[in-house]
């Protein structure tokens, strides 16, 4: 067992403690065919706790997207990045989004899901933010991969925005029904779709 | 005391060894003979029932074995989840979750701390005072305003009957109890055995014979065939375990009575929260009875009243 497998085996053991994660396969069941799950983002909590839900084999090909000013870096975050997660680092401050959508869809390759956080960044969880394009390209390009709405809720609550200290409520990771950007779809009507997909999951 | 050399615990223990069988035959045996989907759906969730009493009952027997340390961490992981499920579903806002932290690793952790050193004075008033005083201090501190007062009252609401009520079960092992010193295991078993009979009494007579509801808006499953049959038979259990007690029989009749209605309250009073809240259970920890919150509601209203009239009348 590698130092990476150990420190992902802790990570997770930490996270369920914490965050009583409880996976809902709604429209959808694991799966090792490749996927972009997409989920709301109002936590640190979010890639690790959506990760700790996938079944072994399932994680083991799926690689969270994350900032590349953020985890880029050497140290524990680094490796975390780097080998735990095997992260796939983008260039958000980039001015050109399709270079980021290239470099995505080249780096999946043939076998690998990812995680995504179209958002853009952390909310306060209250509201779903609008969603930024690069969904919509991604999909477009990768018509051969779906879409699969992930919902998080009560990780805000845990672990909010702004906090170091977490609060070790329970949580639920709601995975919807698949989508792809249709050929006639617009960009609007897509990333509308696709949030409401995300919205459908609340629950009460 | 040591515990498995008591033999009054070993009855204790055997006693409910031979209920578990009992329970786990008949729900076989009508799981062999029950017809249509209804009924199919009761006896499975009588049987994931039954299962989960099997682990919970060593869960509590281990506790038990290994004396008072180990009752109170088991109770006070109880409340900790507990608490847990009861923040889960009240909607707190960004304000509380200083507050909340400090209730979570400061306030739960020293309640208990309390219980195992004996300081009985610090024990009945930590909550009550200090964290109803040092809480809304710490929320208003954040500067969030809104819904001010309800989302205070709820933490504290939280705290007191997922956290204060239920540390009074194993406060009972630290009662002064004259000729009963060293055997007051005995005491948290008996009220732990009375209280969930009672439950489950509740529960079987109303399912054979439950016609008129007592609070339909509020739970529809509670009957006043259901109440009286329980109640009444798990009172004469209690009344039947006397020689596990300090009390005499008809003390320990008047001691189950009191206990069991305050636990058919509890689980009243939390149907109402769920009720309101929308949820039918407050959690899925053990499968077939919800979360850890629905198992011991009960508890939470019936361990410090039975408590301090242990402690009033007995020590």
């Amino acid at each position: 067992m590698s130092l990476a497998d150990l420190a992902g085996g802790i990570l997770i053991a930490t996270t369920r403690l914490l965050c009583g994660p409880q996976a809902r396969w709604v429209g959808c069941e694991p799966s090792t065919r490749q996927r972009i799950y997409f989920a709301n983002h109002c936590s640190h909590l979010d890639a690790v706790v959506l990760w700790s839900c996938l079944p072994p084999p399932v994680r083991r090909r799926t690689r969270p997207v994350a900032a590349l000013d953020y985890w880029g870096g050497g140290g524990l975050k680094g490796f975390l990045a780097r080998e735990v997660f095997r992260s796939i680092l983008v260039d958000r401050s980039g001015a050109d989004p399709r270079a980021v959508v290239d470099h995505l869809a080249q780096a999946m390759g043939p076998a690998d899901s990812i995680i995504l956080f179209p958002e853009g960044t952390r909310g306060t969880g209250e509201v779903l933010a609008p969603f930024k394009s690069g969904l919509y390209y991604l999909s477009r390009k990768r018509p051969d991969v779906e879409l699969v709405p992930v919902f998080m809720q009560n990780l805000n609550r845990i672990l909010p925005k702004g906090e170091v200290l977490p609060v070790p409520l329970f949580s639920s990771v709601s995975f919807g029904s698949p989508l792809r950007a249709e050929e006639s779809e617009s960009k609007a009507d897509f990333l509308g779709r696709a949030r409401e997909a995300l919205l459908g999951l609340v629950e009460p | 005391m040591k515990v498995l050399a008591e033999p009054r615990m070993l009855w204790l223990f055997g006693g409910v060894l031979v209920l578990l069988v009992l329970a786990s035959g008949i729900g076989w045996a009508l799981d062999r003979t029950a017809r249509g989907e209804k009924a199919r759906a009761v006896i499975e969730n009588l049987n994931a029932r039954i299962r989960a009493w099997w682990v919970m009952c060593a869960v509590f027997a281990v506790a038990t074995a290994t004396g008072g340390v180990g009752s109170i961490l088991l109770f006070g992981l109880m409340s900790f989840v507990a608490f847990r499920e009861f923040v889960t579903m009240t909607p707190t806002r960004r304000g509380d979750h200083r507050a909340l932290f400090w209730a979570f690793f400061f306030f739960i952790p020293l309640q208990y701390w309390l219980v195992a050193v004996d300081w009985y004075g610090l024990f009945s008033i930590l909550i009550p005072i200090y964290a109803f005083l040092f809480l809304p201090t710490r929320t208003a501190w954040s500067g969030e305003t809104e819904k001010f007062l309800e989302r205070t009252a709820k933490i504290q609401w939280g705290l007191m009957v997922s956290v204060y009520c239920v540390s009074h079960a194993p406060a009972l092992l630290m009662l002064q109890i004259p000729g009963f010193e060293g055997q007051n295991a005995l005491l948290l078993f008996y009220l732990v055995l009375v209280v969930q009979s009672s439950d489950v009494l509740q529960y079987v007579f109303g399912k054979i014979m439950g016609r008129r509801r007592i609070a339909p808006d509020v739970s529809p499953n509670k009957t006043w065939e259901g109440f009286l049959g329980g109640i009444l038979s798990a009172t004469l259990l209690g009344a039947a375990l006397w020689w596990a007690t300090p009390f005499s029989p008809l003390q320990a009749a008047g001691m189950s009575l009191v206990i069991t209605l305050l636990g058919f309250s509890g689980g009243l009073v939390m149907s109402a929260i769920k009720r309101d809240r929308g949820i039918k259970d407050f959690g899925t920890l053990i499968e077939g009875h919800g979360g850890i919150l629905d198992r011991i509601d009960s508890i939470c209203f019936a361990a410090p009243v039975f408590f301090h009239l242990t402690r009033f009348f007995f020590t």
